[in-house]
């Protein structure tokens, strides 16, 4: 029994022991729970010393009661329905949202069009709202009939409100309120770069722009209604109208630190608002990498306000060039001025310095960004404005609107336009970054404008050979000839598909129409005269598929820039290097059918189909302006070029002597419209890896170029 | 372990005083007793034996020892939130500091019962298990900080996550209570349920000054764009359910709404959809008649037919979410997680971390009023995109939905890149999924830009002793027009370079760097000496290349700045042993690299390959002596994702396979291109032609 009892004894005692170490009452091993328990949000009481939060193990509560959603009275909120007619009419001026202040049904009707008011006799306009005017009534966007629009743009000079500048338009209240349209603003977009004067800078415009979106530059965060307004950079009367200079970075140095990190030079103020931002610079200036200048020169009556470094700063001011410090500097400053918004943020973009890094590669990424964002929003008038207008149209399209890949990597969101797709795959652009592959087939579109009447024609020889090629997944024949359809017999039998499309109005432009049978990525256009082997056309497509942006052709054309005439000049001669490539015989991304038709004004598509020329010439103008490079010219057999220049056919164009005073025309007309000349020269040609060299034949792939 | 060293010294001193032949049963009963114990609880002594520290006693296992606080009545209110609060106006980012990680510091209130003069606690649940996870998830960051005035960001210990289950003003005043409350300066506030009937506003409805909001179910009039921090409603589902991730494509639905509380005149409109487009939609509702002990919140009906939620919402392409009475829904939460593409019909709702994610690239959001037109807007999204949205929709649940940890933490992230700008994490990060971050590339030099001509390109000669083959090298590249300057590696440290009377007299400046140590990673250091962006690298034995091959090698470099630009089989190699040339004789078809024996490339190469070449690859090519070239070209590949032009073909096996190993990935991409000037053999009078002394030999 004892032995019972001293067993009974013992047992209780070690589990007393045991309940009480659980329990944490013998001062010795404290309990805490391990960091893995504790993730899960775990048991057991206590923490890890020295932290205040306790990981604390009672069965807690959920948060929310799982079914509260379920009951009636949840549920029993207003009408949804309602709450949005109460919001559109709560929500107004200074808590305006696309919601509440914007009529969508405007744009449904005829899509996202812009009216413009007609310009008053006597008004003055300035000339950077003029050049503002001018870039919305030359975009796709434009409607001169107000029943059309979905936006409205004042006539009346907005962009500078400062009562103390000349170009201030006096009575503007109102001017607005006297115009048929205005209906409190609803969709109208008023532009604006200056408000309020000194000395207090207000964003106030001096009228009521009751419902209307402000596209403004300056404008602070507590001014600003998000997803309505839209913030613009300020600009200069000088920037260009259209165009405009690309960036300043040709090269990217490394390490890519520059002489300067850190440069500013601009004007102090002294006194009133933003003077203690710039004020305060001197502190960081140590003459050697940051310099940082502040002049007291401004306004009439500095001498008043001056202070004791006025002098000294004023002096060391004058001892540096501007323009050589931006070009030298590692990052620039943008201190606020007496509105926010500063000349020197455009200034910085375009001379590539930026804000404030570390790493070498993220200030060679940075550098790089900003030179792409100069020039595809900011390097002109026209960009600053398409830019304001595609961003209010993404609102009006919502689901299928860009996304901020789009807007932000290369072309950007100018040549992205989301109607054609919203899949980043299907453009050109992203491959790499998606790390995906365009599909690896293409369709052939053949440009027929002569009637079927020979079983040796051209056309014939060319569908066989492109039909052989292994990456053809389709032939399409664009029929626009006079003469009606030939019979299905007439074409031959090929392992493709083959479709007939009858051109709509038998013009030029309708070979780069997106017609829905274009299935794949990969476009092989062709005229019906040329002259291509099965092995060119898939050397050729391998090479596409490296360079899926640009177009890959054979004959090459170059353009130069006569000094004597002032003016571009075309040429068709053999020379050391090329900028385009012919459209009669070339391979690109179908997106380009997508943009030449929609994304190109009417009035140089119509020169194009009125001429029946150039259309070539406005596709390399088109892509080289979206990817600024030059096209791909890949290896061809030499009798090629003799029958493009046309002995084949007897009504092929490049036998009419107008035809290359046209071409260069064209060339002007379109330089003229894209701002400048988007082409690139390049200086080699892609050929098959082992092309003439001397190894047997039968070693090559493509040995079939090589032979004549 | 220390423990149980503490258990058997206690042993010992209860048995000697009992029977020898008890003594072995004791023991072996202690033993197993003490095994026990060190099996079911290792976990929780092991780490504060290692820890353990004077201040534990201090500690509090359990909230209902957390020291109460009674709330005077006349205990200050603080303001309710001002609206215009933005980082500059109402944060001090002085608190946080310059500090080299750049990271924020985060200090946790500790946690305090707050109860009115008449002792009833300020919220009815407490804290609940949600916020409990979310603060232990903060504590176990980086983030975490105990002391207080190191803190950049104070989070309370208040649970403010509903409110409807917060007394508003005692709630208020704990917060003004709190010892740094500061008018709510750099205070987050964690909230997923806002307002409360019968207007529900969309954000927390308690006085809180200045502080910071994280809130589920902001529109755009509550938000503060900028400031506060737009968070998703928390599913808890997320813990329960475990859905495995299922491919993108098509599924049986294309369109589902498993909403309970879907307001009648949404109902309406989703029915009237199902008439038109039939077996495409499912429209499921709370089950009326389930028996006893099944979870409702698990079961789903339409028409006497129950589903599974959330299992059902994997079988559907899209699937709806419209708003309640609240702008913020959790089933958001289980729609990503189902991998189905959230349709999301909340008008004005700022939806969940939109700060940095692109929901573009996962869900459809359409207006409320566009109800009707839902199925026609969605068959039009092209498929492979509907599959891409998917995945992506997935990934958003895994990386930022899944737990209170990931919300937390994701949100404390936001906050920390707002402060430290320039260490933000950049838009690929944020929403690239792991796949596409392992596929994709991110290339330094993206712009699209041809440099000019005029700097020239620098030539980096490697050499030992071959010194005879090396001056004829120089006098060879220095014929080359746009040869900028010369740069000799002298990687011989037994002997010196000759005298400089002894060296070819060119038109470019000529520079000699001595190396340490004989290594092959040497050509590839970024030298400062080496002014302009191109390289050409090239061996001290390479004699045969032309002027004008060298030349045209830099204007293609030009073109193609951001490749490796080398020479074809036609290069000619000097073998010494049998004193003469070795010709080449592997002729391909493709390229898929090029030796760095000769050619040109970028001078970020060379920056990228000595501080940022992967793995060991570095050590293991000097080791080897071998194969820098191979190294080279899989660097190349795996920043730009593009071919070289040209090629050589000469490798060798062991180190493509090892440097595959190492990027994980086999980057090279092979072409069947090279690059030749326009008029290359073409029949064309050769004094015309820019190159013409290409390919003659």
């Amino acid at each position: 029994m004892q032995a019972k009892k001293r067993y009974l004894i013992s047992l209780l005692t070690g589990a007393s022991l045991v309940l009480l170490l659980y329990f944490g009452g013998v001062p010795g091993p404290a309990p805490a729970t391990s960091r893995h328990e504790r993730a899960r949000g775990g048991g057991g009481g206590g923490r890890r010393s020295g932290q205040p939060w306790p990981h604390a193990s009672e069965p807690f509560q959920p948060f929310s009661p799982g079914d509260e959603t379920d009951t009636e009275e949840y549920n029993a909120h207003v009408s949804p329905r309602q709450k949005r007619e109460v919001h559109a009419s709560v929500y107004r001026g200074k808590r305006c949202r696309m919601d509440s202040c914007f009529d969508f049904s405007l744009c449904r009707r005829n899509g996202f069009k812009v009216y413009v008011y007609p310009q008053q006799k006597g008004e003055k306009i300035s000339e950077s709202y003029q050049s503002i005017l001018a870039a919305i009534e030359g975009s796709r966007f434009y409607t001169s009939d107000p029943s059309q629009a979905c936006l409205f743009v004042l006539s009346l000079d907005t962009l500078d409100r400062d009562q103390l500048s000349p170009h201030y338009v006096h009575n503007l209240k109102s001017k607005v309120q006297s115009l048929p349209l205005w209906n409190d603003g609803r969709n109208h977009l008023v532009f604006n770069l200056y408000s309020g004067t000194w000395p207090d800078y207000t964003e106030d415009l001096g009228f009521d722009i009751g419902q209307a979106m402000l596209a403004k530059a300056s404008v602070s965060t507590e001014n600003f209604r998000p997803g309505f307004d839209v913030s613009i950079p300020l600009f200069p009367k000088e920037h260009p109208r259209s165009g405009g200079e690309r960036g300043h970075l040709r090269a990217n140095s490394i390490p890519p630190f520059r002489k300067y990190m850190l440069v500013f030079k601009g004007k102090r103020y002294l006194t009133g608002i933003g003077s203690d931002t710039r004020n305060a610079l001197y502190h960081v200036h140590n003459a050697e990498d940051v310099v940082l200048l502040t002049t007291c020169k401004h306004g009439k009556d500095w001498q008043k306000h001056k202070d004791a470094r006025c002098d000294k700063d004023n002096a060391e001011y004058d001892k540096y060039d501007y323009r050589e410090m931006l070009h030298n500097s590692t990052f620039c400053l943008v201190p606020r001025g007496r509105r926010l918004g500063s000349f020197r943020f455009l200034e910085a973009l375009q001379i590539p310095s930026t804000v404030r890094s570390i790493h070498q590669d993220k200030i060679l990424a940075l550098r790089q960004q900003t030179q792409f964002l100069w020039e595809a929003y900011f390097s002109s008038v026209e960009k600053i404005v398409l830019t304001t207008l595609e961003i209010i149209q993404d609102r009006v399209l919502q689901h299928t609107a860009r996304s901020s890949l789009m807007w932000n990597s290369h072309p950007g969101g100018l040549f992205t336009l989301p109607q054609y797709s919203s899949y980043l795959g299907d453009f050109p652009f992203y491959y790499a970054g998606l790390g995906i592959k365009p599909y690896p087939k293409f369709t052939a579109v053949i440009h027929a404008v002569t009637p079927l009447v020979s079983q040796s024609q051209p056309i014939l020889k060319l569908l066989v050979a492109v039909a052989k090629s292994q990456y053809c997944a389709q032939i399409i024949v664009l029929w626009n000839c006079d003469k009606p359809l030939p019979a299905k017999h007439r074409w031959p039998a090929t392992s493709v598909p083959v479709i007939v499309i009858e051109g709509e109005n038998k013009v030029m432009s309708s070979r780069f129409q997106p017609y829905e049978s274009i299935i794949t990525d990969a476009v092989l256009s062709l005229d019906e005269d040329t002259v291509l082997s099965t092995t060119e056309v898939d050397f050729a497509f391998t090479v596409w598929q490296s360079f899926p942006e640009r177009i890959v052709g054979y004959p090459a054309r170059s353009h130069f820039w006569d000094s004597n005439k002032e003016r571009w000049g075309y040429t068709s001669k053999w020379t050391n290097d090329y900028s385009m490539v012919l459209t009669g015989a070339a391979i690109y991304h179908r997106y380009y059918h997508y943009l030449y038709t929609h994304f190109l004004p009417s009035s140089l598509k119509n020169m194009v189909d009125q001429l029946a020329n150039c259309e070539d010439i406005l596709m390399n103008f088109l892509v080289s302006a979206v990817t600024k490079l030059p096209p791909i010219k890949v290896t061809q057999k030499k009798q090629y070029k003799e029958t493009m220049m046309g002995q084949s056919s007897r009504a092929s164009r490049w036998a009419d002597p107008d035809h290359f005073a046209q071409r260069q025309t064209c060339m002007n007309k379109f330089a003229s419209w894209f701002g400048g000349m988007p082409l690139v020269h390049s200086q080699m040609r892609l050929d098959p890896v082992l092309f003439k060299d001397q190894v047997s034949i039968l070693r090559k792939k493509y040995r079939e170029i090589e032979r004549l | 372990m220390c423990a149980s060293v503490k258990y058997s010294s206690r042993g010992p001193a209860l048995i000697p005083r009992m029977k020898t032949k008890h003594r072995i049963y004791y023991i072996t009963l202690f033993s197993v007793v003490l095994l026990g114990l060190i099996a079911t609880g290792m976990f929780q002594f092991w780490p504060h034996s290692i820890e353990s520290s004077p201040e534990w006693t201090l500690d509090r296992r359990s909230v209902h020892d957390a020291p109460l606080v009674k709330l005077p009545v006349s205990s200050p209110i603080p303001e309710r939130g001002d609206l215009s609060c933005r980082m500059h106006t109402c944060f001090d980012v002085y608190r946080c500091g310059y500090n080299p990680k750049n990271r924020i510091k985060v200090y946790i209130y500790p946690l305090q019962r707050f109860v009115d003069e008449v002792g009833v606690p300020i919220s009815s649940t407490g804290l609940s298990r949600e916020y409990n996870d979310l603060l232990s998830a903060i504590s176990d960051s980086d983030f975490y900080t105990d002391d207080v005035t190191r803190a950049c960001l104070f989070v309370p210990s208040i649970d403010v996550l509903n409110q409807n289950s917060l007394r508003i003003r005692e709630t208020a005043q704990a917060l003004a209570m709190l010892p740094r409350w500061d008018k709510g300066m750099n205070h987050l506030l964690f909230n997923m349920l806002p307002g409360g009937p019968p207007d529900y506003n969309t954000a927390l409805d308690v006085p809180r000054d200045r502080a910071l909001l994280a809130g589920g179910g902001f529109s755009t009039w509550t938000y503060r764009q900028g400031y506060d921090v737009s968070i998703p409603v928390y599913s808890p589902l997320s813990a329960e359910v475990d859905l495995p991730e299922k491919q993108p494509g098509p599924r049986r639905y294309f369109i589902l709404s498993s909403q309970t509380a879907i307001h009648r005149e949404y109902r309406t409109e989703l029915e009237r959809l199902k008439e038109e487009n039939g077996e495409a939609l499912l429209l499921l509702d709370k089950c009326s008649n389930l028996s006893q002990g099944m979870a409702s919140a698990r079961k789903r009906c339409y028409k006497g037919q129950v589903y599974d939620y959330p299992q059902i919402l994997q079988e559907s392409s899209f699937c709806v979410v419209l708003r309640g009475a609240r702008l913020g829904q959790a089933t958001l939460s289980d729609v990503l997680q189902a991998g189905c593409v959230p349709v999301i019909m909340a008008d004005s709702y700022i939806l969940p971390f939109s700060e940095v994610l692109d929901w573009k690239r996962a869900s459809v959001v359409i207006p409320e009023e566009k109800l009707p037109e839902m199925y026609t807007i969605l068959k039009s999204i092209p498929h492979r995109q509907v599959e891409e949205m998917q995945r992506q929709a997935r990934w958003f649940w895994e990386a930022y939905f899944r737990s209170m940890k990931a919300i937390g933490l994701t949100t404390l992230q936001i906050i920390n890149d707002r402060i430290y700008p320039y260490a933000a994490r950049t838009y690929e990060e944020w929403n690239n999924p792991p796949v596409v971050k392992w596929s994709s590339v991110s290339n330094p030099l993206f712009l699209p830009l041809i440099p000019p001509r005029s700097p020239g390109f620098t030539a980096v000669v490697l050499t030992y002793d071959r010194v005879e083959s090396l001056f004829r090298v120089i006098t060879e590249i220095s014929k080359v027009p746009s040869l900028a300057k010369l740069l000799v590696v002298w990687n011989n440290q037994n002997k010196s370079p000759p005298e400089e009377s002894l060296w070819p007299k060119i038109a470019v400046p000529l520079r000699v760097v001595r190396t340490k140590e004989n290594k092959l990673s040497n050509r590839f250091f970024p030298f400062d000496e080496i002014e302009t962006e191109a390289v050409l690298a090239i061996d001290d034995d390479i004699i045969m290349l032309t002027s004008d091959e060298l030349q045209f090698g830099y204007e293609v470099w030009r073109e193609f700045p951001d490749r490796l630009v080398g020479y074809p089989g036609r290069l000619h190699l000097w073998d010494h042993e049998m004193g003469k040339w070795k010709y080449e004789s592997e002729w391909t078809n493709e390229v898929s690299m090029v030796l760095t024996g000769a050619a040109f490339y970028h001078k970020y190469f060379n920056y990228l390959y000595t501080y940022k070449m992967p793995g060991d690859i570095k050590n293991w090519v000097d080791a080897h002596m071998n194969c820098e070239d191979i190294a080279m070209n899989f660097l190349v590949a795996n920043i730009t994702g593009k071919a070289p032009i040209k090629v050589c073909i000469s490798y060798l096996l062991a180190c493509i396979n090892k440097f595959a190993s190492v990027f994980g990935t086999m980057p090279l991409k092979v072409v069947e291109h090279r690059a030749d000037p326009v008029l290359y053999k073409d029949d064309f009078p050769e004094k015309l032609k820019s190159f013409p002394n290409i390919g003659s030999l």
